[in-house]
């Protein structure tokens, strides 16, 4: 979240488009309802009506994967109306740079594509420079080539009727939602969008919030109280986990991973610290260095040194252009490319898209490592239906796991708070928490490397690495300590003590930190700032929510971040009756500024968007693998063969896997007609693994059901609580008919289009059921996360004469 | 002063936890359940659930409206479940004076099947429910054991959105009529369900029915209690023998 969720409160208009927060984040309506009360307008847009619509003050029906239509067809309905924030988007955003000759974007494609490698080469998406180096700009806007002029060509084919005719919302339900939401680009208003799975699970996900992003800019609405594009992120502490690396493109802090073509530390900081000449462009991100070898002197200690170059010779580094993420690892497995190896806290026999593929492929380990609350999917996939597991080769180890109650440690919300949680019992019997069984495992590894050697063994045996596993430890590491005695600001730190704030951090190899977004968590003066539960506020900070002394929020305890943006040159709220921070003619009052500058009035101030290069908010954004303007594309499997924004029907970058299980039906295929939806649901947590052993859930939400229209139903004679078999190129999935008019059929370029939804959390191991939705969908996934196509994809639906999977 | 909830539906997102704070309070099992075409589940209230949130959806032209309605026993002022509990054996059911607490007593498991049939029956919301083996009477009892605590009810402490609220009988009422004037801008059908008769005060946007068919109850015109219910049981009785 740009935001934090009390903050949601503040919104005179609220976009829940790609999440049904009310189920999945049911706290958030809190503050929804809040604003409400308040007077705000709540819109669902949304294939299915769910408990979120019937709290919003309306909703509407959208084909599933066609959100970039219906965001470009707001956005090309601000620029021609004329309701954007013309300031705003003038000071603070980047519409009035002017763009490269070379820049194109023919009939779908962006100027750089190769269609043999499916990528861009993105050298053409760039900006005019001046003398100094720094973005020719043209204030007036009227310039064909700057951001603004191209951004408005490049939507102008979003009218009305072609986002209509492509997403099946009417033309009236259209109006409603752009005149309401874009009634907020004035000052005084501020409008949110919230956000989830229903928008990154895509092929386009990546880019559908960037059109969020637009949006949000023109409208003025990035850095204000109220405003923000907030991703609801969820109870598996998702934020947390993406912050400290879960996944395998970034190292901790938001850096890139080490690549090939980067073989030593120089050539990392060369490459990943951007340099602006713009003497009013905070350009954060030129400390890079700092954080970067703060990292590494947390990894390696004393062993880092300025000589050996911190010891980055020692990590890993992937190809260029390497794919590591779970769909390919999975097919990397398929083809007995991966031997063994551990899967902790995840269901991917149930979560992983093709999942006749994935249980197959993961058969082919020699070995697997699993530690859970429960047997799943994933630690049995050798007992699974129809399999004999004599003929099953992998020798499985299943390890017993703590339970959330029984360990302590920080969880990060989405609004970027970081917050305590104490053990409530003691885990039982063997059952260890990951990092108690995680950290005295790898001193195993250690004294086998250091015993009996092995290739490159001192990435292993050089490691600065505790003998037992305390949280504690862990979160002072990764604020960060000095490791030397050092002064900052007059104040002085021996060795090992707390760093203050990631501007203390250095890259002469004084100080380590394992996460420098953290910095400022755990320091010497405030303590373990995560279990700070104090609610004082100034009268300022209670006006909009503002908790500062309640847990810590990254970065430096900043609420609501790029909110330098929500004051005007002279430090002045744009909003006062809602202002995130005011200069007072000495200092910043309310939440910690974006950069503690003077304002920009001053002469010595700094663009507001610091961590973008020129510190404008990128309206054009290069850097995407799939453009630098967002631009409709079909899902891969989709019910129509062409639409009216270009010949390019799917993403002209998407990423998928070739093998012979991996089908997929071609366009508009009359097979599989029938667009799927996949979701969670409240009463269950992901793939269902912990909460199907809860009884008194699965009491709530005992079996997989598809939710239907009944048009449909009516259509394939199925009646409300039939069996059913629901039917994709790649696999069959049985499940219980629930008709419901909160399904409706949407016109889609004159031809009615059905859509079905199912939840994924059900599977064999909890017997009677149901299994693996996600059978039915497809391997494929957006070019710049590999995020699969979980949210559309085509299916047919028939009435089963028996269900096997299901107790009826 | 006796003690009062208010349940505005119109904040309600059904997220049921309500339902489930309720079970893990009074460490009820879970009911072996099936899914039959709709979200409510368990379908009715039961002797393992004393507050289930119903789900009743309508489509109305192109308007879809759902709506939650999170059942319970209603603590009436005069309880007829009382009353008809009474003819049977005095103080089977009692009222607690403190709380306005309709509570079922130990003194039930003594009542025959027809007899506790005959205090369902004349309950206008048709709440109460036995387990069928042991006779334990299952309904809402208001959560005494935590209110005499001086805590909330479990499901008023499990609600996020401000649905389930709970407190002396005037300051509930006094935020009913405030949240119905709000409500009735944009829903000028709202009301507050049987307010007057009731310590479980429901605020609904529409009409009861498009909620759950004893939302509201279909009580007939009051006799005297003793009255009314020596007819009722009479009838009853006439019935369950011919």
């Amino acid at each position: 979240m740009t935001n934090h969720w009390i903050d949601i409160k503040n919104a005179d208009s609220i976009l829940i488009i790609g999440s049904n927060a009310a189920e999945h984040h049911p706290v958030s309506f809190k503050w929804v309802l809040r604003a409400k009360d308040a007077g705000a307008t709540v819109m669902h847009v949304d294939p299915k009506f769910s408990r979120t619509s019937a709290r919003s003050d309306f909703h509407v029906p959208i084909r599933s994967g066609t959100d970039i239509a219906f965001m470009g067809g707001m956005i090309n309905y601000v620029l021609e109306n004329g309701r954007y924030y013309k300031d705003y988007v003038v000071d603070y955003t980047n519409a009035s740079y002017i763009v490269s000759e070379g820049f194109e974007f023919n009939d779908g494609l962006f100027s750089g594509y190769d269609p043999k490698s499916r990528t861009y080469d993105q050298s053409s998406w760039k900006f005019d420079l001046d003398s100094k180096g720094v973005p020719k700009k043209d204030p007036s806007l009227k310039h064909p080539r700057c951001v603004f002029n191209l951004l408005k060509k490049h939507f102008s084919r979003y009218n009305i009727e072609n986002v209509s005719s492509v997403t099946g919302v009417s033309k009236d339900n259209l109006q409603k939602v752009y005149s309401t939401f874009s009634s907020t680009g004035t000052p005084d208003k501020a409008g949110t969008i919230m956000y989830a799975l229903g928008w990154t699970q895509h092929t386009v996900g990546v880019q559908n919030i960037r059109s969020a992003a637009i949006l949000q800019l023109l409208l003025g609405n990035i850095g204000v109280a109220g405003g923000g594009i907030n991703a609801l992120r969820g109870e598996p502490n998702v934020q947390g986990s993406t912050d400290h690396t879960l996944l395998y493109h970034i190292i901790p802090g938001y850096m890139a991973m080490p690549r090939a073509d980067w073989q030593t530390y120089d050539a990392y900081n060369k490459a990943n610290t951007p340099v602006s000449t713009d003497p009013h462009s905070a350009n954060w991100w030129q400390h890079k260095p700092k954080y970067f070898t703060s990292l590494l002197k947390g990894w390696y200690g004393e062993n880092a040194t300025a000589k050996n170059g911190y010891c980055y010779g020692l990590l890993p580094k992937i190809e260029k252009g390497a794919d590591h993420s779970y769909m390919f690892l999975f097919d990397r497995m398929y083809n007995n490319e991966i031997t063994g190896g551990f899967i902790i806290g995840l269901n991917p026999m149930n979560s992983v898209p093709n999942s006749n593929k994935v249980r197959k492929a993961l058969d082919n380990l020699d070995w697997l490592v699993t530690q859970e609350l429960h047997h799943s999917e994933t630690t049995d996939n050798w007992h699974r239906p129809g399999v004999d597991p004599k003929k099953v080769k992998t020798e499985v180890f299943l390890l017993p796991s703590a339970h959330r109650v029984e360990k302590e440690g920080t969880v990060t919300n989405s609004g970027r708070w970081l917050g305590w949680h104490d053990k409530a019992i003691e885990p039982e019997a063997d059952a260890r928490s990951f990092g108690a069984a995680f950290v005295p495992m790898m001193n195993e590894v250690r004294a086998l490397y250091k015993e009996e050697g092995g290739k490159l063994p001192e990435a292993i045996t050089l490691l600065n690495w505790p003998k037992t596993y305390n949280p504690e430890y862990w979160t002072r590491l990764i604020n960060g300590q000095f490791t030397k005695d050092t002064v900052v600001k007059g104040t002085k730190y021996k060795k090992g003590q707390q760093v203050p704030s990631f501007t203390a951090l250095s890259d002469d190899g004084s100080t380590m930190s394992l996460n420098w977004l953290y910095t400022g968590s755990y320091t010497e003066e405030g303590g373990n700032k995560a279990k700070r539960r104090n609610p004082q506020q100034t009268k300022m900070q209670a006006n909009i929510g503002l908790y500062p002394n309640w847990a810590w929020c990254w970065p430096v305890n900043r609420r609501i971040l790029y909110n330098r943006a929500s004051v005007n040159a002279d430090g002045m709220p744009l909003n006062p009756k809602k202002a995130v921070i005011k200069w007072d003619g000495k200092k910043w009052v309310g939440d910690v500024p974006d950069g503690g500058w003077k304002p920009l009035s001053s002469g010595k101030g700094k663009h507001p968007f610091i961590m973008s290069k020129h510190g404008h908010g990128q309206i054009f954004g290069p850097g995407r693998k799939d453009g630098p303007i967002p631009e409709h594309y079909e899902p891969v499997e989709t019910p129509i063969d062409s639409h009216p924004f270009s010949k390019q029907l799917s993403s002209p970058v998407y990423k998928f896997v070739d093998s012979s299980m991996d089908k997929l039906a071609k366009p508009a295929d009359p097979n599989f007609p029938i667009v799927l939806t996949t979701y969670s649901l409240t009463e269950h947590w992901c793939g269902g693994g912990e909460t199907r052993n809860v009884p008194n859930l699965l009491e709530a939400e005992p079996q997989l059901y598809v939710e239907m229209s009944p048009e449909l139903a009516e259509e394939k004679g199925i009646a409300n609580g039939d069996g059913v078999i629901v039917e994709s190129i790649r696999g069959k999935v049985e499940a219980i008919a629930m008709v419901t008019v909160r399904m409706r059929p949407l016109k889609v370029k004159g031809k009615t289009v059905h859509l079905v939804g199912m939840p994924f959390c059900f599977g064999w191991t909890t017997p009677g059921t149901g299994d693996s939705t996600n059978r039915l969908t497809p391997s494929v996934g957006d070019p710049n996360t590999t995020i699969p196509e979980y949210k559309a994809s085509c299916v047919n639906i028939r009435k089963a004469d028996k269900l096997t999977e299901i107790e009826m | 002063m006796s003690k009062a909830f208010l349940i505005d539906t119109t904040r309600c997102t059904a997220c049921r936890g309500c339902q489930l704070a309720c079970k893990e309070w009074y460490e009820l099992p879970a009911n072996k359940t099936k899914q039959v075409g709709t979200h409510q589940n368990p379908p009715d209230l039961n002797a393992n659930n004393y507050k289930l949130v119903r789900f009743n959806e309508h489509l109305d032209g192109e308007t879809i409206t759902w709506n939650f309605f999170p059942d319970q026993c209603r603590h009436c002022i005069e309880p007829p479940c009382q009353g008809a509990a009474d003819t049977v054996e005095e103080g089977a059911v009692i009222k607690d004076e403190a709380t306005g607490a309709v509570i079922f007593t130990d003194k039930m498991a003594q009542f025959s099947t027809e007899d506790l049939d005959y205090v369902r029956e004349s309950c206008p919301y048709d709440i109460p429910r036995w387990d069928a083996k042991t006779k334990r009477p299952a309904k809402c009892v208001m959560c005494i054991d935590r209110v005499r605590e001086g805590m909330l009810p479990a499901c008023v402490l499990a609600c996020p959105t401000g649905t389930m609220n709970f407190g002396e009988r005037s300051e509930m009422l006094a935020l009913a009529k405030e949240r119905l004037a709000k409500v009735k801008k944009d829903h000028p059908n709202a009301m507050l369900a049987d307010q007057e008769d009731v310590s479980v005060i429901y605020l609904l946007a529409e009409a009861p029915e498009r909620y759950h068919t004893k939302a509201v109850a279909q009580a007939p015109a009051r006799n005297t209690r003793k009255q009314l219910f020596a007819s009722v049981r009479s009838s009853l009785t006439s019935v369950s023998k011919s």
